[in-house]
This record gives structure tokens, sequence and C-alpha cells, in this order.
């Protein structure tokens, strides 16, 4: 997707500045400064509360506080080279994490996408009533912030409070047990998915409806069913969005921290490692460690990145995105 | 003339699909089984919701001692609320105005600057132009709860910790406003009317805002609505920069109400859920409201052609 949209921009932005002659030298710098004006204050946010972050991560990483044999007085900040990283891949909080996030986007992301891809399908056939209703329904959870999503399940799973927990009781079924060790990492896919498949069938929806007309007649004269033309002809055109929603499902999923914290509190099941980003925010915070935090943080990001970029080339070489 | 101009493609083509495709018999079973399969998926989506509503109206021990989807005899929706936007002296409502201005302020602004960027990085030639968008582009793939961290330790460095702005300035950039906002003005704004413009005397700034800026407003609506939605769910962030209650946005105040709920403090359930039903009425109302808007940008750039 971002190759094409780069190729596309080349083609469709001419130079404007040089076609035409130069009135005076003065003239012609200013117009030279200009895009670099209109980029400044973006510019200089981005590098402010992203670029310079990075950077500062990076570095906080190769230190580590230490104090003296007896633990008594100030500790010292030393250098740490890439001592922090060693201990990072040793240390089976993180692999653990790491390895139920995994875990979890295996299934709850095509789950999800699945969905999405159906909802979207549906309400562009001709085989649906209510098109509208439908859409809102379900876009409509990506109203509500995660983390109160998260609070309003957390009571729906709540066996002092949930309706769903009663009403199996009742019916004489046993209580289910959505917060247990087995259960509660998919109790948490739950809500993800509640609230992010709208939204996801919202773009591909998008994507669809920007498919031109004149592309179905000629399916259609050919005597195609309905779910043929989903399967050969919307599927691979809609695929650009289809990597777009995936990839940011997997950068979603790597960062999961609201769910698990939420439902921390309920849950006996939920640790302080229980997702890497969540270990992360509990060595900063908890254990005042900032230096092996930055080091979570900074592998983190890299996991990510090798997921989303790997996940993009793949699929670049599989669907031609 | 924006609207002869402005590309938005969604709702010409929706237009000549619908007409031109045959309604079929009115029973047929495929139908009967599509509309099955989501009616099915309706209930689950809305059923929260309708939770949400029912416990609002309940009583603390209501909430508790009676069936979670149906209405209790005793009616406490007033109370709940009176009770919600008076406990702690009206902390509720200061969180909600916080967020409202983190998400308003931060998204009017952060759009803003996404115009500029991706109008400049669409029509102008200039050296860095493709390094910029490559580190654009690589930036919406960093997860910004890895950022957070950082971000902390250096607001702190320069005493800018709990406060507005810790939340409110890393809120402004979004890399992902700018990949957008260049994709609609290489799509949207002619080269040929810039070129007028600039004949005819205007200057640069004045050409960006009053003829590239009106055309690429179909843009800039989705752009605003993404961030809005973006700030106000916001979680991380806040939680990480702000310790003052004061300050917090609503969700991080619910979620520090929802830790305390045990033992004597369990008449916070109510307040909670009360809360969180005031908390999405705003953004229900927007997306019902702006749900055209969204279409009409979702899709830039996610078709192959």
């Amino acid at each position: 997707m971002a190759l094409e949209t780069t190729s596309q921009a080349k083609t469709t932005s001419r130079v404007l500045g040089s076609e035409r002659p130069k009135p005076s030298s003065s003239f012609s710098l200013r117009r030279r400064l200009t895009p670099y004006l209109f980029i400044l204050p973006f510019g200089v946010l981005f590098l402010l509360f992203f670029i310079v972050p990075i950077i500062y991560a990076v570095y906080q990483s190769l230190f580590r506080s230490e104090r003296n044999g007896l633990g008594l007085g100030a500790a010292s900040v030393n250098f740490n080279g890439l001592g922090n990283y060693v201990d990072v891949f040793h240390d089976p909080n993180f692999y653990s994490g790491v390895g139920r996030v995994l875990l979890y986007g295996i299934v709850q992301v095509p789950v999800m996408l699945g969905l999405s891809l159906l909802f979207a399908l549906l309400l562009d056939s001709t085989v649906v009533r209510f098109k509208a209703f439908f859409r809102l329904a379900f876009f409509v959870p990506y109203a509500i912030p995660g983390i109160i999503a998260a609070l309003l399940w957390g009571y729906l799973y709540d066996p002092s409070l949930s309706p769903i927990v009663k009403g199996f009781s009742s019916l004489g079924l046993g209580s289910p047990d959505f917060l247990g060790p087995q259960t509660v990492l998919w109790a948490i896919a739950n809500i993800a998915t509640w609230t992010w498949t709208g939204y996801n069938m919202l773009i591909i929806f998008a994507a669809l409806q920007a498919i031109p007309g004149e592309i179905y007649e000629s399916a259609r004269i050919d005597g195609c069913s309905g779910w043929r033309v989903a399967l050969h002809i919307k599927i691979p055109l809609v695929a650009p969005a289809l990597v777009l929603t995936g990839i940011f499902s997997i950068i979603g999923t790597l960062q999961l921290f609201n769910e698990p914290q939420v439902l921390s509190a309920i849950s006996n099941n939920i640790n302080s490692s229980f997702t890497p980003n969540f270990y992360a925010y509990y060595t900063a915070f908890g254990n005042n460690n900032y230096y092996y935090a930055a080091a979570l943080s900074v592998v983190l990001a890299l996991v990510t990145f090798v997921f989303s970029f790997g996940f993009l080339r793949v699929t670049q070489r599989q669907a031609g995105v | 003339m924006s609207q002869q101009t402005a590309t938005v493609p969604v709702a010409t083509t929706r237009e000549a699909v619908t007409t031109r495709q045959r309604r079929p018999s009115p029973f047929s079973l495929e139908q009967v089984g599509a509309m099955t399969f989501l009616l099915v998926f309706v209930i689950y989506f809305l059923v929260p919701f309708f939770w949400l509503i029912v416990s609002s109206t309940k009583n603390a021990g209501d909430l508790f001692g009676t069936f979670g989807l149906w209405f209790s005899p005793n009616f406490n929706l007033w109370s709940n609320l009176q009770q919600l936007f008076t406990y702690n002296s009206g902390i509720y409502v200061r969180w909600l105005l916080n967020t409202l201005i983190y998400a308003g302020v931060g998204a009017l602004l952060g759009t803003l600057l996404a115009a500029m960027a991706g109008y400049a990085l669409a029509k102008y030639v200039f050296r860095g132009r493709d390094l910029i968008f490559s580190a654009v582009l690589g930036a919406i793939l960093v997860p910004s709860t890895a950022l957070a961290l950082p971000l902390y330790l250096l607001m702190s460095k320069v005493g800018l910790t709990n406060t507005y702005w810790a939340v409110l300035l890393p809120s402004i950039v979004s890399p992902f406003g700018v990949y957008l906002s260049r994709i609609y003005a290489g799509a949207s704004v002619p080269d040929e009317l810039l070129e007028a413009a600039r004949i005819d005397g205007a200057g640069e700034f004045r050409t960006f805002a009053t003829v590239a800026m009106r055309l690429m407003v179909p843009a800039l609506v989705t752009i605003l609505l993404f961030q809005f939605v973006a700030i106000w769910n916001n979680y991380f962030l806040p939680l990480v920069m702000l310790s003052d209650q004061k300050l917090f946005p609503i969700t991080v105040g619910l979620q520090t109400w929802n830790v305390t709920t045990g033992g004597a403090n369990k008449f916070l359930y109510t307040l909670i859920i009360a809360g969180a039903l005031v908390s999405s009425i705003p953004l229900l109302f927007g997306c019902i409201i702006l749900q055209r808007f969204w279409r009409g940008g979702l899709g830039a750039g996610s078709v192959k052609g």
C-alpha cells in the first residue's frame, strides 16, 4: 500500500515552481522555502514528540541504576551497554507476555477481520435490507473509549453483576467463569473484537464502495453469482484496505494494555507481566526501573515493527498490493 | 466549484451501483440467512449498551440484586446522574471538560498542521521530501505506548508532567493525518487551480488557505474526527503523564473510580455506570451525525487501481 501511494503521488504532483520563469532570485528562494515552512509546525512537534523520545528511550536503555552491596544510600546510574537487552532476552516474564499476545493475535485478528470483511461484503451486496441501520449498529462500539468498553464488559463478566453468568446458572447450565486462568485472555479478545470489528468493517466497506460499478457489469453479463463476484473481484480489489486494517490490528495487539489493566481489578489471573506493554508499565512505575522499562519498550517497538513490516511484505508478495 | 473538483468517489459510484443492480425476490433463502446472521451480531454489539442503559437506572442494591438485562421497579436514573455530577465536588464535570479540551484543541490544531504538511508533501517538490514522508509512514507503525514512557521522562525533565501540556502537545502530532491529507491533496487539489491562484497574485499561504484547504474539506473532516476520537479514547498517555485528579480525562478518571470500588465504596459502581453512559453520548451523536463524512474520507488510498 505504502509503495503504491508514493508512486501514485509522484506522478500526480508535478513540479510547479520549475515550470514557470523565475522573476527574481529572492522570489525563487522564497518559493523554495515555502514547502519547508508548511511542514515546519508539524515537523517541530513530530521531532519533539516522536523522534526525540525514540532516541531518548534507546539512550536510557543503555544505563542501569545500581545500589551498593547493602542496598543503602542513593542509587548510582551506570552505563550498562547492551546489558539491559541481554536481560530482556533472558527474561521469562517478557517471553510469556509476548507469547500470550501472539497467541491472542493469531486467533483474534483473523476472527475480527474475517467478520469485518463478511459484514462489509454483506452490506455491499443486494441481499441485505436496512443497511444504514446495520452499519450504525456495528460501528457504535467504536464510539466507546476502549477503557470504558473494558469496564462495561468487566461488569458483564463479573459473577456478582453479570446477567450472562446469572442467566446461565438460572438455566441450570452452571456458571461460566470468564475470568479464569484459561479464559481471561479470550474475555479480553472478545472486548477488542466488540470494539474494533465495526471500525474495520467501515474501512473495508468504504473501499468496496469506491470500486467503479463498470467492473461488476462484465461479471454480471458472464453470469457470476454474488459470492463469486465477492471472492474473485471484490476481495482482491479491497486487499489494500485489508492490509491496512491488518497492520493496525497487529500494532494494537502487541500494545495490549487497557483491557488487561481494567480486568486485573476483578481477576486474579492477570499478573504484572500479562502483556509486554503491561510489563513495561509496571517495570517503570511499579518498580521505578525506568532503564529496564526503556529497553523493554524499545524491544517491543522493534518486535511490532518486524511483525507489521513482515506482514506488509508477505501480503505485498501474495496479493500484489 | 468545490463540489465539482473535490473527489469523494464514494457518493457518486455508490448510486451508479445501486441503480444498476437488480433487487432479488423478497424471500430468497440467501437473504433470510444473511439477515439472521446480521441480526445475531446486532444483538452482540448492542446488548452491552442496553445493559448500560438499564443499569444506569438502578441503585447499588438493585444493580447486584436484580437481573441485569431488565429494569428494576425503582427508577434511579435522575438521582444517579445527580450524584455523578456532584460527587467529590463535581469532579466528573471537570473530567468531561478536560476531555473536551484535550480532544477538541488537539484535533483542531493537529488537523491544521497535518493539512499543511500533507499539502506541502503532495504539491511541492523539494529536497528531503521522500525522507520526510518515509519518516511519517514509519511513525504510523510505531506503537504510541512505546513512546509514552520516554516522553514521560523527558517531560518530567522540563517540569511539564502533570500539566495540560503533557497530554495536549503529544496529541497534536498525527502522522496518520499527514499521510491521509497528502493522499487527498494529491488527488483532489488540481495543480492548474493553484497555478491560477498564483497568477492572480495570491501568496503561497493564501493559496493554501483559500483554495487548497477548501478542496480538502472532506479529508480534513475525516482527519479531525479520527484524531478527536483517538484523543477522546486515549488512556495510556494521560495515565502516564498525570497524577492530579483535576487534570484527568474521563477515561483515567473512571478507571481510578473502578479500582476503588471495593468494600465501603460500592456506591461507586452506580457512578461509574452513569459516568460511562454520559461519556459515550457525545461521540455517539457525533458518529451518527457525521457518518456521511466518515464514509467519504475513509476510502482514500485503500482501493487498488
